[in-house]
């Protein structure tokens, strides 16, 4: 058997489509498992981790065969579905979302091995609301019909809404109300948007809807409508208060993944859609974007700095990261959109190893304020190697993905406007301060505790949760090319329909 | 005489003589208990014929009676659904007719004439028989209402059902003689004929007076005040009937009625439509949030589901019909799931029907909670459940016509009502349980629906294509003229 690969020649198995649904198997190992309550435990982590690996594992495949000359989609499966409506199944990769699908086949064996231990009760239910979210994530980024992927998109909102709700801290409820009904609110505005697209275009797939020329008046309320949607996914602000309770009660794995990949959703959703489909409404309200990018920067930083809580300051500071990104994007320019990519990868891996950080001295100490710490250095030193250059990573140190990622973003910005720029690079200042600052009161000073000055050494499992995240951030922030050469053809096609369609539309307009 | 004429309503005809024949079994059954599984049992086989009659008869459109009477694959669909949900009622009533203290033979002779009135109701073609089924399909509905005649809460219900039907079957009534005044017809395509040239304004007002009289049927907001009470008041297998089989019919002589016989003036009813939808989505959401109890929950719920469904009416669109088609399947899918649900709620034998019951469920009954936990969903309108497709479909129709507005309120008000759907599920969830577990019941039909329903909400997706399929071949016989 020839196994055809990437866009020129023929593919012999829908590699998407077994990627995405492969968690769903797992699922029904799951639901067969029987047996006494700590078997019952034993055995599902066990399969989790097993089939999320080998999700990995057909993710690397891909990884690998992908073509990083092409410009189009690749490994391209379609079916038929809704024949009658016009809605079909459609799924394929470009370099924009390719590096999610396997970002979030990377992470979620990562988290699954976070919550090893720390998952206390219903582990069977935990891991099948995982296996569920794994699919849903995964099929996100490869879906290419507008139908395919609401119901991917939305659906994240189930596994997430129940992690959070029934595994989470003391005002778990309060936290998953608010980020089901926070999100749900964005996305009926979308799913609105959509069906007036759907009405006026005839179709719902992704390539031909990109290429479809929206009026301009309807653009503008297109685009308001996918915003709204995409704003809270980011989250931007002043819409972004969701988060900070989400992630606070959200349990250490939980955290992992909504950092890691829901948010990146919402980028990921503006250079799909918002761009390519709406170029002239996101030149106009490109200004809105930049004012309150700018203000999530500067703002959330500060906010972040007064926090006593380690969980929430993290999820401040990725309000920050996502405010990079959003700049990013709407610059419209090569090296903001590849610097935009380049940090929401970035931040998927280091925000996920802060957040595990922050679960590994939960797990010991059962508390997240900062004051309650210090000196952890003695008793855990290659946890504070670890921490430290995650922290680092996050800050923005040369040699880390995150440099690379503000730093593109920055030279983005300038070319769109030295004052955007001065401002975004505020955000670094700050985001060194805050991040700085926390590290210090955790890590460094005299451990006097003497709760603290018991904490146990990490263990092997920890450990190995870090390395693989550790690698990644290391080889992006000296080998960024690595990155940015799979992605760039993607991006200048984004690029050219954001271009061709303002051409026309000027065109129009002289006419 | 030729019989062959009366073909197209063979299946009314037989259920009719059934009905003649029921009442005898009843009389000489023997001892209520008895004789009331019988006539169960009896009146699922003959809605298991009438289905099968329906099927094989209706594959064209047909008048009988002097076009008083009318076939089509449209009433076909519609006449199965409802066939199905009151036979998958009646297979759920054998143990809790017990429960409830109306195991009597009655029961299912009257639920067998309730359907009988509504199958004539879905074939009307005039309206002196539109009235004749909705009168036929009502009666019987009071008398069950009240049926558990030594509860208070019962006859209020059944008293409450029959003052405000009785208020709404006069509306209907004038609105219907004043249309007849008007165009000095009753045919429905006879109305539709005078009406072309435009509607006069006694016309109007009598059509304003049939919807209102519908709306109420379907107890859409502001006709839906009977709702909660009745809902909460019947016994438990009756609000389930309740729930789906009257629903469905009174949305099928709806859509007949808007569509088909004033498909010429679609703007005489639709600025109504649309308020009606609008106030039945909002007040639906808002009122559900404060319910304690779970069936005035629903009853909430189901004004709110009615609006969404009126979306697609008012667009006006040939999609409109086929989007309130699949809604209504999936509304009924789903319903009829969560009341085997509710039906098996007890703590010591006695229903234990508050909200705030559920707590601990999801570790006392997993699976229940489980099947719950999806039917909220569907129903908050969550991808990738059927209760999305059906939104999908219906404001899809709304947005071709041109009703942005109308979407984003119905999607905005979809996130309000999401919110009791979650709270549902919190409860299962995350509360503990207080007091004594709830009873665990070995009722394998509650277990099987529920299972079967929830597995029909999940894999929905799959199965859309074909109903899809399904539905588009009925579209040609539904409306005269479109918009």
């Amino acid at each position: 058997m020839r196994v055809g690969l990437g866009a020129d020649m023929e593919t012999t198995w829908p590699v998407l489509t077994v990627l995405t649904f492969l968690p769903l198997v797992g699922v029904v190992f799951l639901l067969l498992i029987r047996g006494a309550e700590e078997v019952v435990v034993r055995i599902s982590r066990n399969v989790a981790l097993w089939v999320s690996g080998f999700t990995f594992l057909v993710s690397l495949f891909l990884f690998y065969h992908f073509d990083p000359s092409v410009s189009g989609y690749q490994f391209e499966d379609r079916g038929e579905w809704l024949a009658r409506d016009g809605i079909g199944y459609h799924m394929g990769v470009d370099g924009i979302s390719m590096p999610f699908v396997v970002l979030s086949a990377f992470l979620t064996p990562l988290a699954i091995l976070a919550s090893w231990n720390s998952v206390k009760m219903r582990m069977r239910e935990y891991m099948i609301a995982f296996m569920v979210l794994e699919t849903m994530m995964i099929g996100t980024f490869c879906a290419l019909d507008l139908v395919m992927f609401y119901l991917f998109f939305e659906a994240v909102l189930i596994p997430m809404f129940l992690i959070i709700g029934i595994w989470g801290g003391a005002r778990r409820v309060y936290a998953s109300f608010k980020f089901f009904l926070y999100t749900l609110f964005g996305s009926v505005l979308m799913l609105v948007a959509m069906l007036v697209m759907y009405g006026q275009a005839g179709t719902t797939n992704i390539p031909e809807l990109a290429g479809f020329a929206f009026d301009p008046s309807v653009q503008t309320w297109l685009f308001l409508a996918f915003f709204a949607s995409f704003a809270v996914k980011v989250p931007m602000w002043p819409v972004h208060t969701w988060l900070p309770d989400a992630h606070v009660e959200a349990p250490t794995a939980g955290s992992m993944i909504l950092a890691g990949i829901l948010l990146k959703m919402g980028g990921y959703g503006f250079l799909r859609f918002s761009l390519p489909m709406f170029p002239d409404a996101s030149l106009f309200f490109a200004p809105l974007v930049f004012v309150l990018s700018v203000i999530a920067v500067i703002y959330t930083s500060l906010v972040a700095l007064a926090q006593s809580d380690m969980k929430k300051l993290i999820a401040y500071s990725s309000v920050a990261h996502m405010g990079f990104v959003t700049v990013g994007i709407f610059t419209m320019t090569e090296q903001g959109i590849a610097g935009a990519m380049f940090q929401m990868i970035s931040h998927g891996l280091v925000s996920a190893a802060l957040f595990f950080a922050v679960g590994v001295v939960y797990d010991r100490l059962h508390t997240r304020e900062i004051d309650a710490y210090g000196g952890v250095v003695d008793s855990m030193p290659r946890y504070a190697v670890f921490f430290m250059f995650m922290m680092l990573a996050s800050v923005g140190l040369p040699g880390t993905s995150g440099f690379v990622g503000e730093f593109l973003v920055l030279v983005g910005a300038w070319q769109a406007s030295t004052w955007l720029a001065f401002f975004t690079a505020t955000g670094l200042v700050l985001g060194a301060t805050y991040m700085l600052w926390l590290y210090r009161r955790v890590v460094f000073g005299k451990a006097e505790k003497p709760e603290v000055i018991a904490l146990k050494p990490m263990d092997r499992r920890e450990i190995f949760i870090f390395i693989p995240l550790s690698a990644l951030v290391l080889w992006y922030g000296v080998f960024p090319t690595s990155l940015l050469d799979l992605m760039q053809p993607a991006i200048l096609m984004v690029l050219d329909q954001v271009g061709t369609a303002t051409e026309i539309a000027s065109l129009r307009g002289t006419n | 005489m030729d019989f062959s004429l009366l073909t197209p309503a063979i299946a009314e005809i037989f259920l009719a003589g059934a009905a003649i024949v029921l009442v005898l079994v009843a009389a000489f059954g023997g001892e209520d208990s008895k004789a009331s599984s019988l006539m169960r049992k009896l009146t699922i086989g003959s809605f298991v014929v009438a289905g099968a009659l329906v099927v094989s008869n209706g594959q064209a459109p047909n008048l009988a009676f002097g076009n008083l009477f009318m076939t089509s694959p449209f009433k076909v669909y519609m006449k199965v659904l409802v066939l199905v949900a009151a036979s998958v009622v009646l297979l759920m009533a054998k143990s809790h007719l017990k429960a409830d203290g109306i195991n009597r033979p009655e029961f299912s002779l009257l639920i067998l004439m309730s359907v009988l009135g509504m199958m004539v109701l879905i074939s009307a073609n005039d309206l002196m028989v539109l009235y004749m089924g909705i009168e036929l399909q009502s009666l019987p509905l009071y008398v069950i209402a009240a049926m558990r005649r030594d509860s208070i809460r019962s006859s209020e219900a059944g008293l409450k059902y029959f003052l405000l039907g009785a208020l709404s079957s006069g509306l209907l009534l004038y609105g219907a003689s004043l249309i007849y005044g008007f165009t000095g017809a009753t045919n429905y395509g006879a109305i539709a004929a005078a009406l072309a040239g435009g509607a006069s304004n006694g016309a109007v007002i009598g059509i304003v007076f049939l919807v209102a009289g519908m709306a109420f049927k379907i107890s859409a907001a502001p006709f839906h005040m009977w709702t909660p009470d009745v809902y909460e008041g019947s016994p438990t297998i009756v609000t389930a009937f309740f729930a789906v089989a009257p629903k469905l019919a009174a949305m099928t002589l709806f859509l007949r009625v808007t569509y088909g016989m004033l498909g010429q003036v679609g703007e005489a009813w639709q600025q109504v439509v649309v308020a009606i939808a609008v106030l039945s989505m909002i007040i639906g959401a808002l009122g559900a949030i404060m319910q304690t109890d779970l069936k005035r929950l629903m009853a909430y719920s189901s004004i709110a589901h009615m609006g969404y469904a009126l979306v697609g009416m008012a667009s006006a669109l040939p999609e409109g019909v086929s989007g309130v088609m699949v809604y209504m399947a999936i509304y009924v899918a789903s319903a009829l799931g969560i009341f085997a649900i509710i039906l098996t709620l007890s703590r010591d034998g006695t229903s234990a029907l508050k909200i705030s019951d559920l707590a601990g469920y999801s570790r006392s009954h997993p699976l229940h909670a489980v099947c719950m936990m999806i039917f909220m969903f569907s129903m908050a309108g969550i991808p990738p459940l059927g209760g999305f497709f059906g939104k999908w479909f219906v404001f899809s129709a709304a947005v071709n016509a041109g009703m942005v507005s109308l979407a984003v309120f119905g999607v905005l008000s979809s996130v309000i009502g999401a919110f009791f759907y979650i709270r549902i599920i919190k409860v299962m969830y995350v509360d503990d349980a207080v007091g004594e577990v709830l009873d665990r019941h070995e009722n394998s039909i509650n277990t099987f629906v529920m299972t079967a329903m929830a597995i029909i909400v999940v894999l929905m997706m799959f199965g859309l294509s074909s109903l899809r399929d399904a539905i588009a071949a009925t579209l040609p016989y539904i409306a005269f003229v479109v918009g």
